[in-house]
């Protein structure tokens, strides 16, 4: 039995369909060298010609023990291997595990940390799905929207630059606050930065929203209903396009959201398109949290009081933000020592990455592409 | 010897037809070499322009505004290691790059340039160019079932599928235009490609304009259907690179691979003289009617020596504007020499007796460039088609659409 084919045998997989000729399935890899699987991501599909009886994702390519490398480093120390999970949105990933240790350490960031942690996590959602949808639409075959978005993806690198040094793995929080200062100018920038991308999401939606090619490809593409994504455990904007007002800023409000006057734009058909749609609304609203940010950083210190070694009481804690692709909970069990006793991510592209199996099977290859670069996924993340 | 090629030139026949074999032979040469020169062109102005249109430079390092680039890439492709897989069919695999390349050049044999820059006229030649661009096909299944592979074998079903789909409404397309030349004074029905160019010149009018709107209707489904034809975006699906790597030539790699790349650019440029000379009149000048008379026949040969100093003069500005430090100093000198090669090139334009014979050619190339830029264009705006609805496109929309064109067309003529 070739390797691929033993991947699928545990599988119920559709047969050809034999009407007309005695047709063969075909079994054939995607990946982990592929051009469209953003990293290594493998795909075995089985296809009755190009439709897709079924698909299984074989994953691990880029594991490198995030989770086991936290039983042996201290709080501290493990702070800046988060970034590497979502490494485009390492801001978040950085929020998400600072929270979860403050939370463990019963402490709370000052309002004025609060406001920056905002602002650079909205500011790195907006450079996340910039660069979905470039590389989505890519992979539809418009390349031109990719240069656009990285052309503007750019400009939010460049504040994180300035921030804290690092453009892509940034680093940019501690337990208890930030490490740095915001830089001269850092409002101005960013108010800049808000005048200028605003047209330039505009410039994306002429390209795409209205193209009929587009339209073709995306539409009824890789559709999941309401019921399918909370039985998977799929959140994100593919939640919020089945029609699921969900999002965690709202439902269980972390950092300083509360305060902050936004709306979560939601989809009704569940197909590509509507995903789409979301993440495009979804782009606006985050240009409105930073905007309605950046006017009212409060004065004041931006570290808490932490202990100089972090030694969280015994306890265990589950801390979960909207990461720009889903739910990104981090669990923490404490023994009180100054590692974690273990330490266990909850990645939305994982768990996201199981409904691919339900949206593409029945439809053709193509579609394949398309929801793989639908449903959002960094492999770093995955694999861990 | 001298005579003998004189007298050609003084002819007003094809080489063909005149039974001249050298001059067939030298226009076969000539062809041959212009387009080879043509497909580097449009690779380097390909890039450059679906650069501009994504906001980067696009080739920049080899030569100035990276004019060398096609070429060190030919060179680099020239001296690749020869790799054919293990598992491949060899003998086909090995037969398919030729036999793409050959009917992709073959086809240009009865491409006319002029009334007389053509290597021969046949009396079937549209017939002949339809008929020998889709032997085309052969080649792409061949490399597709010869490579044994699974992303090549879906390529190649993809593209056999697509191509001979849209070959219907194409030929649907082409039939509506050669009724053209039958319904008209002083014009008999013909399918020979410069009979063709001769009809539009008798009726004083390009068939993109006759019967208006249906050519122009035709038109545009030939103009859908030759780049689906072509495997060119958005109907780029036999070589998908985000599905299928690069379809039916994944296993291709260095010379073999250059000769797809040369005959999907040929075919390019085939499919867009057929365009050209069904519809926007071939070789001939844009307006012989509304501007008539020995002033503007002046004026319009004036347009190819004018078109060589404008580009001369583009490269100019461009030399002016280069770095002023020592390691841009050859960069520039070669460009201000490319750019004196181009006004040496536009002057000779203008001597009497080449302004007169080029001036065909230029109008030809012209029309075809313009269609050259329109592939660029697609492929920098529109996303890829999925093959259902490529399917969906080419059967239920071109195919009604150009058989009704022709039925009109038909109807239209003869009342």
């Amino acid at each position: 039995m070739p390797e691929a084919t033993k991947y699928l045998s545990h599988l119920e997989l559709g047969e050809p369909d034999k009407t007309f000729l005695d047709s063969n399935e075909l079994i054939i890899n995607m990946g982990p060298q592929h051009p469209a699987t953003h990293g290594v991501l493998r795909v075995i599909l089985k296809l009755d010609g190009e439709k897709v009886l079924g698909t299984e994702c074989v994953i691990g390519y880029l594991h490198r023990g995030v989770e086991k490398i936290a039983e042996n480093r201290t709080y501290t120390m493990f702070n800046p291997y988060v970034d590497r999970m979502d490494y485009v949105a390492a801001v978040s990933n950085g929020l998400g595990y600072c929270e979860a240790v403050e939370k463990l350490l019963s402490i709370q960031a000052p309002p004025r940390a609060n406001y920056i942690r905002v602002i650079l996590t909205e500011l790195n959602r907006l450079a996340s799905h910039m660069l979905w949808l470039g590389t989505h639409a890519l992979d539809i075959g418009a390349i031109t929207p990719l240069f656009y978005t990285f052309r503007d993806r750019e400009e939010i690198l460049k504040i994180f630059e300035k921030y804290c040094g690092a453009r892509l793995t940034t680093h940019a929080f501690r337990i208890g606050g930030c490490q740095y200062e915001t830089y001269e100018g850092f409002e101005k920038d960013v108010t800049n930065f808000l005048k200028f991308v605003a047209p330039k999401i505009d410039e994306y939606e002429e390209l795409l929203t209205t193209n009929r090619i587009w339209v073709e490809r995306t539409r009824k593409v890789g559709f999941i209903s309401a019921q399918d994504c909370i039985a998977l455990g799929v959140t994100g904007p593919v939640l919020r396009a089945s029609g699921v007002k969900w999002d965690l800023r709202k439902a269980q409000p972390y950092a300083n959201y509360s305060e902050f006057d936004f709306e979560i734009p939601t989809g009704q058909n569940g197909d590509t398109y509507d995903r789409y749609l979301v993440r495009m609304q979804e782009m606006r609203q985050s240009l409105r949290i930073i905007e309605q940010g950046v006017g009212k950083i409060p004065e004041g210190p931006i570290m808490a009081k932490v202990p100089k070694v972090i030694k969280p009481p015994v306890g265990e804690i589950y801390h979960s933000i909207e990461a720009p692709k889903g739910e990104l909970g981090y669990f923490i069990v404490s023994d009180g020592s100054t590692q974690p006793y273990r330490l266990r991510v909850r990645p939305p592209s994982f768990v996201n990455l199981q409904a691919l199996d339900m949206m593409v099977r029945g439809q053709l290859v193509a579609d394949v592409i398309a929801v793989i670069g639908t449903l959002d996924i960094v492999l770093g993340e995955v694999d861990r | 010897m001298l005579d003998y090629i004189t007298s050609y030139l003084t002819s007003n026949v094809t080489p063909g037809q005149a039974g001249n074999v050298l001059w067939a032979f030298i226009y076969i040469l000539l062809i041959f070499l212009g387009l080879s020169v043509a497909v580097i062109a449009m690779n380097w102005l390909e890039r450059k322009v679906l650069a501009h249109m994504q906001v980067r430079l696009g080739p920049m390092r080899v030569g100035p505004h990276g004019l060398l680039q096609p070429i060190a890439d030919a060179i680099k492709l020239l001296i690749k290691e020869d790799i054919m897989p293990a598992e491949a069919d060899k003998v086909v695999f090995w037969a398919a790059p030729l036999l793409v390349v050959i009917t992709a050049f073959t086809v240009f044999i009865v491409v006319p340039f002029g009334p007389t820059h053509a290597v021969t006229d046949m009396n079937i030649g549209i017939l002949f160019m339809l008929g020998v661009s889709s032997l085309s096909v052969l080649g792409v299944v061949m490399a597709g079932w010869a490579s044994n592979s699974h992303y090549p074998l879906m390529g190649a079903l993809r593209s056999s599928a697509q191509m001979v789909s849209y070959e219907i409404a194409m030929g649907l397309a082409v039939v509506s235009a050669i009724l053209m030349t039958s319904l008209g004074q002083a014009s008999t029905g013909t399918l020979s490609m410069i009979g063709i160019v001769e009809a539009q010149q008798a009726q004083q009018t390009w068939f993109l304009f006759k019967f208006f709107p249906l050519g122009l209707i035709a038109c545009f489904v030939f103009a859908v259907a030759m780049v689906a034809e072509t495997n060119r975006a958005p109907f780029d699906l036999p070589e998908a690179e985000s599905e299928l790597t690069a379809g039916f030539h994944t296993e291709y790699s260095g010379f073999r691979w250059s000769l797809f790349f040369l005959a999907e650019y040929s075919a390019m440029i085939a499919v867009s003289s057929i365009a050209v000379t069904l519809w926007l009149g071939g070789w001939l000048r844009p307006f012989p009617t509304w501007l008539s008379g020995d002033t503007w026949d002046l004026v319009f040969s004036l347009f190819p020596g004018f078109t060589f100093l404008m580009l001369a003069a583009v490269t100019f500005f461009n030399t002016a504007r280069m770095p002023r430090h020592p390691y841009f100093r050859i960069q520039t000198l070669g460009l201000a020499g490319f750019g004196a090669l181009l006004a040496v090139i536009g002057i000779v334009l203008f001597i009497p007796p080449v302004r007169d014979r080029i001036q065909d050619i230029f109008w030809f190339s012209a029309k075809v460039a313009a269609f050259m830029y329109l592939y660029i264009w697609y492929r920098g705006t529109f996303p890829r088609y999925r093959f259902d609805q490529l399917m969906k496109v080419g059967w239920k929309v071109l195919l009604p659409i150009a058989l009704g064109v022709l039925i009109l067309t038909a109807v239209v003529g003869v009342f």
